[in-house]
């Protein structure tokens, strides 16, 4: 009977998930998973072996009234850590849950050594997606002593045998399932590897890795699911981990660098590249809003650039305003996104949302980098690395090879940034000192506005 | 559930996860990232099953948290999802 329930449950799952393909379904999509976890956890609650109700309600209420506060109150600019948090946690529940089994050593439906080799598994990679979640929130929150990837010798060896040892006990276990040590010294070594292979990795490659670790709490779910034989943690383990693993390969493909390169490179600068000075001395010109407002006057097609720059400034709003300005004037308008901007997957689109612009404008970079030939404005708002042309033509450069939007075949490109600082790969952008480039130096949200207010003045 | 049913399972379950997330759009990737994080909160049925049953003090102790800390990934996960899909729905 709970079975079937279970079986519910997960359908729910999958038929929610299938809402998420469409912008229109969406909604619902997410409200049928919250059902099926409803269904999910009433019916274990119903079930008669569950005793102890004093002790799991108020952990329910306690769990709810935090995650209420933290997923009303946060900033849509600070979401992705959100996500890492919350990814965190799940990660730890499975930590603590199979050390409940790997206490008791019970008899297992699948066999006692099948399920505490899960256990183990479990607890491997809950604590290192715990562990690992918390240095990715750090590195986003720009907590200080985050801000710089770590470097110390021996980095790669130490990991290999951090993996090495886990590797160990995970055989240690199978081979003697009743010893209860091996949990604790499990946890440990995972725990130290989470932070380990995490905390190198830099701010720009943190939409990998947190879809990485949203994988990774799925696939511990899914190993719970083994330990209990329980079918809905393993199938919604499963849709969970493979969703974020085709999210990682995705970016990876985006930005042009294997996982591999991602988790264990280092970004350095190749020592034959330009120094800053070479790329920009008196090449760039500083503009103004009304400046930018005269381009717009005799402009047919306008393209806006997001980056996370938009998102720091907290400029969307703006963003739209203008956009819907330009409209106004029978502008055709059009947001390119690059699969990477921003932190998180998609991290553009939702801010752009927030500020109401329709998402039939928001357009992928496959989509709309033919058609920059035929722009006459591009507005570049805080992107850098993603519009840098030194990945097509430096292939020593940190970011060689990776598809870029092509904002520089436009007629004019407008750069939207504070100062000529560089973007998380370091490295100096030629397209700010292109012929056809203007450099707008300004704090985004007051450099729109501003640009706005011009555009009125001028009818 | 033996070994090989949760083996058959889990398989099956990858295909199917890989058939839906191929299919989901880009623009809707962060919605996806946090509706799926919110699903691996399903943790929480092992949680209450853990808290619940009756293996000692430490277990007691163990499956409390590890049900807060699930709870807080379940509803928070929903929620945040909610709130970027909001977003998506005013306009159309």
């Amino acid at each position: 009977m709970i079975s079937l329930a279970y079986l519910c449950s997960a359908v729910l799952f999958i038929i929610g998930l299938k809402g998420l393909t469409h912008p229109r379904t969406a909604v619902r999509g997410n409200l049928l998973g919250a059902l099926g976890m409803l269904l999910a956890v009433v019916v274990t609650l119903v079930d008669q072996n569950v005793m102890g109700y004093w002790l799991i309600g108020i952990g329910l209420v306690i769990g709810t009234a935090i995650g209420c506060t933290l997923a009303i109150k946060i900033e849509m600019t600070a979401m992705p850590q959100l996500v890492a948090l919350f990814n965190g946690f799940g990660g730890a529940a499975s930590v603590f849950v199979a050390g409940v089994e790997l206490n008791t050593r019970a008899s297992s439906e699948i066999g006692l050594d099948a399920m505490v080799v899960s256990a183990l598994i479990a607890s491997l990679i809950g604590a290192v997606t715990f562990w690992g979640s918390l240095v990715a929130f750090a590195k986003l929150q720009e907590v200080k002593s985050f801000k710089k990837p770590f470097e110390y010798p021996g980095r790669q060896p130490l990991n290999i045998l951090l993996a090495i040892a886990m590797i160990a006990i995970l055989i240690y276990g199978m081979l003697s399932p009743q010893d209860v040590w091996d949990f604790w010294v499990l946890i440990l070594v995972a725990s130290i590897l989470g932070v380990t292979l995490v905390n190198p990795i830099g701010g720009a490659d943190m939409p990998v890795v947190i879809a990485l670790l949203n994988s990774y709490s799925g696939l511990a779910a899914a190993a719970t699911g083994f330990v209990l034989s329980n079918s809905v943690l393993i199938i919604a383990g499963s849709l969970v981990g493979a969703s974020g693993i085709i999210l990682t390969q995705i970016m990876c493909k985006a930005m042009n660098r294997s996982l591999f390169h991602v988790l264990f490179g280092v970004m350095e600068a190749s020592p034959e590249s330009a120094s800053a000075d070479d790329v920009y001395a008196g090449k760039v010109k500083s503009t103004s809003a009304e400046e930018v407002a005269m381009l717009y006057d005799t402009a047919k097609r306008a393209v806006i650039v997001p980056g996370y720059g938009m998102a720091v400034a907290q400029a969307q709003h703006a963003v739209c305003e203008l956009a819907q300005l330009l409209e106004s004037r029978g502008i055709e308008v059009e947001f390119a996104i690059h699969p990477v901007a921003g932190r998180m997957p998609g991290h553009m689109n939702v801010l752009l949302a927030e500020a109401e612009v329709e998402y039939d404008k928001l357009k992928e970079m496959d989509e709309v980098n033919p058609t920059f030939a035929q722009t006459d404005v591009t507005l570049v708002i805080g992107a850098n690395d993603v519009v840098n042309p030194v990945s097509r033509t430096d292939p020593n450069s940190p970011i060689a090879g990776m598809p870029i939007l092509n904002v520089d075949k436009s007629k004019t490109v407008v750069v939207i940034k504070r100062s000529l600082s560089p973007g998380f790969a370091g490295i100096p952008n030629p397209l700010f000192a292109a012929d056809n480039t203007l450099m707008f130096f300004a704090d985004g949200k007051k450099a729109v506005l501003d640009l706005v207010a011009a555009l009125k003045a001028m009818s | 559930m033996d070994l090989i049913a949760c083996l058959t399972v889990f398989v099956l379950a990858i295909f199917v996860g890989f058939e839906i997330i191929t299919k989901i759009p880009p623009t809707l990737h962060t919605p996806l990232m946090s509706g799926s994080n919110a699903i691996s909160g399903i943790t929480l049925v092992g949680a209450i099953l853990a808290a619940g049953a009756d293996h000692g003090n430490l277990a007691c102790v163990f499956g409390m948290i590890a049900v807060i800390l699930a709870t807080i990934n379940v509803i928070g996960g929903f929620l945040v999802t909610n709130r970027m899909l909001e977003m998506f729905r005013r306009k159309k």
